[in-house]
């Protein structure tokens, strides 16, 4: 499957390469001339997961993406100039990522780019980024190490994100739990074949336990797996108060409906992974009360800017909008804000305006951009009854 | 204890998927001396036209099962007429990369045309719960059970009182013999197809309303762990494959419930090594003498 999928890959490149130089030379003339016509337009590559398995993050963020744009565009642009998106389908896999991101660097002429939405993507196309010197950004890949900073800790200075890492999801889930749902004892079922669940499964489990509380059973799937009735009911012989469960809704959805039919009331918590309304299909609206996760922003929020993007975004899509929907849109608007701060369409001076960010405002909260290129804002935690949300508790940074 | 009780029961649902999709292994195998490949995929096409035919025609359980196990049939057919018959006297190996390739091919054209995205199943069976003291069974789990039981009596009486189920016996004794006594092996080998993947295509549907999931790539590990239990059954031989099959998911239940979850598809694949070495035959296989 690999094999034939890079020799197709190869095939695409090596033809890119032919019609690239061709392309290649054009864009050189269009830079040359880009003092007085060619500023019209800045070009903005969007690398997201927009089919296979995680396609439910990517689509939402683009369709976010692009509302603030098309907004931006509407309202004359920025500095005069139209935002032009330069869209790929990353097919939800960090090596057609990484060529994407490439592609869009060298051959589209982009001068930011945006995503993937999920970190094991989007940590994928870091170094070209770094080695092409052209700014990236993810609205959510909130994986620990090696996203914004390097695992010796130094910050890589063309990646920023506009979320909360992992560790801080963890923290918070294990605080809700201990403190706010009063639980001393947790199972965790965490999918093993994600660096994103393992990262909240350690911080949630040093939390929990300073916090005074006992994990009482660890239990393991991988994605892609249907049946968890053998683990289910194991977990249902012994005490426990509350269910961790790190990992996507697909999974996720299955493992809440499996565990409601077989009798567990226990409140389950997860993190942004459970955000789709496929989890709401896949676990239906019965299974889904008590089920708790900790999000980028909530609906139930009361500010008059989301409740404008909400109304503003159901009127174009034909739906609410989700964490997603609302982080791509603060995205779209990140980088547009960016760029009119540099007033330049070099990566360089979009780079440093987006390392100096201060204040922004956007749906998901405000934010200043800290040193080591990840904003400094708040998280929600949501509550589920009927498949709806019900409850959004903000909680801040220490 | 009801633990265990409750263990089994799991066990016993996933073991009969596992079951049905080994049979169309065995059966193939049994005839043609090939393992094919694309039959966990066979399995994955009928979860998609269970899905098209509840959602789209309104159908209901047992209809949208017949209709799947048809379109599946032919499908089998269909890929046995295109892909293998053109191989049939070529090298075992040949035919075994080609029964990869198609299993390729339908995945990702079935990715084409229904995206990659998890969808979730309609509901067409009542979300009702039964308790026997402490074991919960549900609607869904008893239906996979009687529907496997039934799909399985079905079998043993064509193999064993129909024309065709003799004259699939008589093929996959000796198909040269067989052509001799006037017995039309292409259109057994057809059938043969026909069958096994009808029974996918049931599994196909039967996990779909279970697990309230489908995607296009839903069948590789099943079609593999369904190739295990018809290893384990003894390959070519169909009680071996219902047996082989309720092992594999009672196993990997009791390996999750009572050891640990993550080392669940390890134990069934080392598994897998241990009876290819102690018992190559299997359960139920017979000994045979390769000709050489």
């Amino acid at each position: 499957m690999k094999k034939g999928l890079i020799f197709l890959l190869t095939i695409v490149f090596v033809v890119g390469l032919m019609t690239g130089c061709g392309g290649g030379a054009k864009n050189t003339t269009g830079d040359g001339g880009a003092a007085d016509s060619a500023a019209k337009e800045v070009k903005i590559g969007i690398n997201y997961e927009l089919t296979s398995g995680l396609a439910s993050y990517g689509e939402a963020s683009v369709d976010g993406i692009m509302m603030a744009f098309d907004e931006i565009n509407a309202a004359g642009g920025i500095n005069g100039m139209q935002i032009k998106p330069v869209k790929f389908d990353n097919k939800s896999d960090a090596a057609e990522a990484t060529s994407l991101a490439t592609r869009l660097m060298t051959q589209e002429g982009v001068v930011a780019c945006l995503g993937p939405a999920t970190s094991g993507c989007y940590m994928a196309t870091i170094p070209v980024a770094m080695g092409n010197k052209i700014p990236i950004i993810s609205a959510s890949a909130t994986a620990d190490e090696g996203v914004t900073t390097t695992a010796k800790g130094d910050v890589n200075e063309y990646v920023f994100r506009l979320c909360f890492n992992d560790s801080f999801q963890g923290v918070t889930m294990a605080n809700f739990a201990a403190n706010n749902l009063k639980a001393k004892k947790a199972v965790i079922i965490q999918d093993r074949s994600s660096d994103y669940a393992a990262g909240l499964t350690k911080n949630f489990i040093s939390t929990f336990e300073a916090a005074g509380g006992t994990i009482v059973d660890k239990e393991a799937y991988v994605a892609k797996d249907k049946d968890f009735n053998a683990i289910l009911t194991k977990i249902k012989g012994e005490k426990f108060d509350v269910i961790f469960l790190p990992g996507y809704y697909q999974e996720a959805g299955l493992v809440i409906k499996q565990a409601r039919d077989l009798g567990i009331t226990a409140p389950v918590l997860g993190a942004d992974g459970f955000d789709s309304p496929v989890l709401l299909e896949l676990a239906g609206a019965t299974a889904l009360n008590d089920v708790y996760f900790s999000n980028h922003y909530s609906s139930l929020d009361k500010d008059p800017l989301v409740q404008n993007f909400i109304k503003a975004f159901t009127e174009k899509n034909g739906k609410a909008p989700n964490a997603f929907n609302a982080l791509g849109y603060d995205l779209g608007k990140y980088i547009a804000d960016a760029i009119k701060r540099a007033g330049s369409t070099e990566p360089e001076a979009i780079k440093d305006a987006l390392a100096g960010t201060e204040n922004f405002v956007g749906v998901t909260g405000s934010f200043s951009m800290g040193a080591d290129h990840n904003p400094i804002k708040s998280i929600v935690v949501i509550g589920l009854k009927d498949g709806v949300q019900d409850t959004s508790v903000k909680v801040d940074v220490k | 204890m009801e633990q265990f009780l409750q263990q089994v029961v799991n066990g016993i649902s996933l073991g009969s998927i596992y079951a049905l999709i080994a049979l169309g292994y065995t059966m193939v195998y049994g005839i043609i001396k090939l393992i094919n490949f694309a039959h966990g995929d066979v399995y994955m096409i009928g979860a998609y036209i269970g899905f098209a035919t509840i959602t789209y025609a309104k159908l209901e359980f047992f209809p949208a099962l017949i209709v799947t196990m048809i379109a599946c049939a032919i499908l089998g057919m269909v890929i046995e007429r295109v892909a293998y018959k053109p191989l049939r006297n070529s090298s075992r190996i040949t035919v075994l990369i080609t029964a990869i390739g198609v299993s390729l091919l339908l995945e990702y054209v079935m990715m084409f045309f229904v995206g990659a995205e998890v969808r979730s199943y309609p509901k067409v069976l009542s979300e009702q719960v039964f308790h026997l003291g402490s074991v919960v069974l549900n609607m869904q789990q008893i239906y996979i059970v009687v529907t496997t039981i039934a799909l399985m009596i079905l079998l043993q009486f064509i193999v064993h009182k129909t024309k065709t189920g003799k004259a699939m016996r008589a093929v996959s004794i000796d198909q040269d013999a067989a052509q001799l006594m006037g017995i039309k092996v292409d259109s057994t080998i057809s059938y043969t197809f026909a069958i096994g993947s009808g029974f996918a295509g049931a599994a196909g549907v039967l996990v779909g309303i279970y697990y309230n999931s489908i995607d296009p790539l839903m069948g590789i590990m099943p079609g593999l762990k369904a190739f295990i239990a018809a290893v384990f059954g003894g390959i070519g031989s169909i009680p071996g494959a219902m047996i082989g099959g309720l092992s594999i998911g009672i196993m990997e239940t009791l390996v999750s419930g009572y050891g640990n979850s993550l080392y669940r598809d390890a134990a069934v694949f080392a598994f897998l090594i241990i009876i290819l070495i102690l018992k190559p035959t299997g359960l139920l296989g017979k000994n045979t003498r390769e000709k050489v």
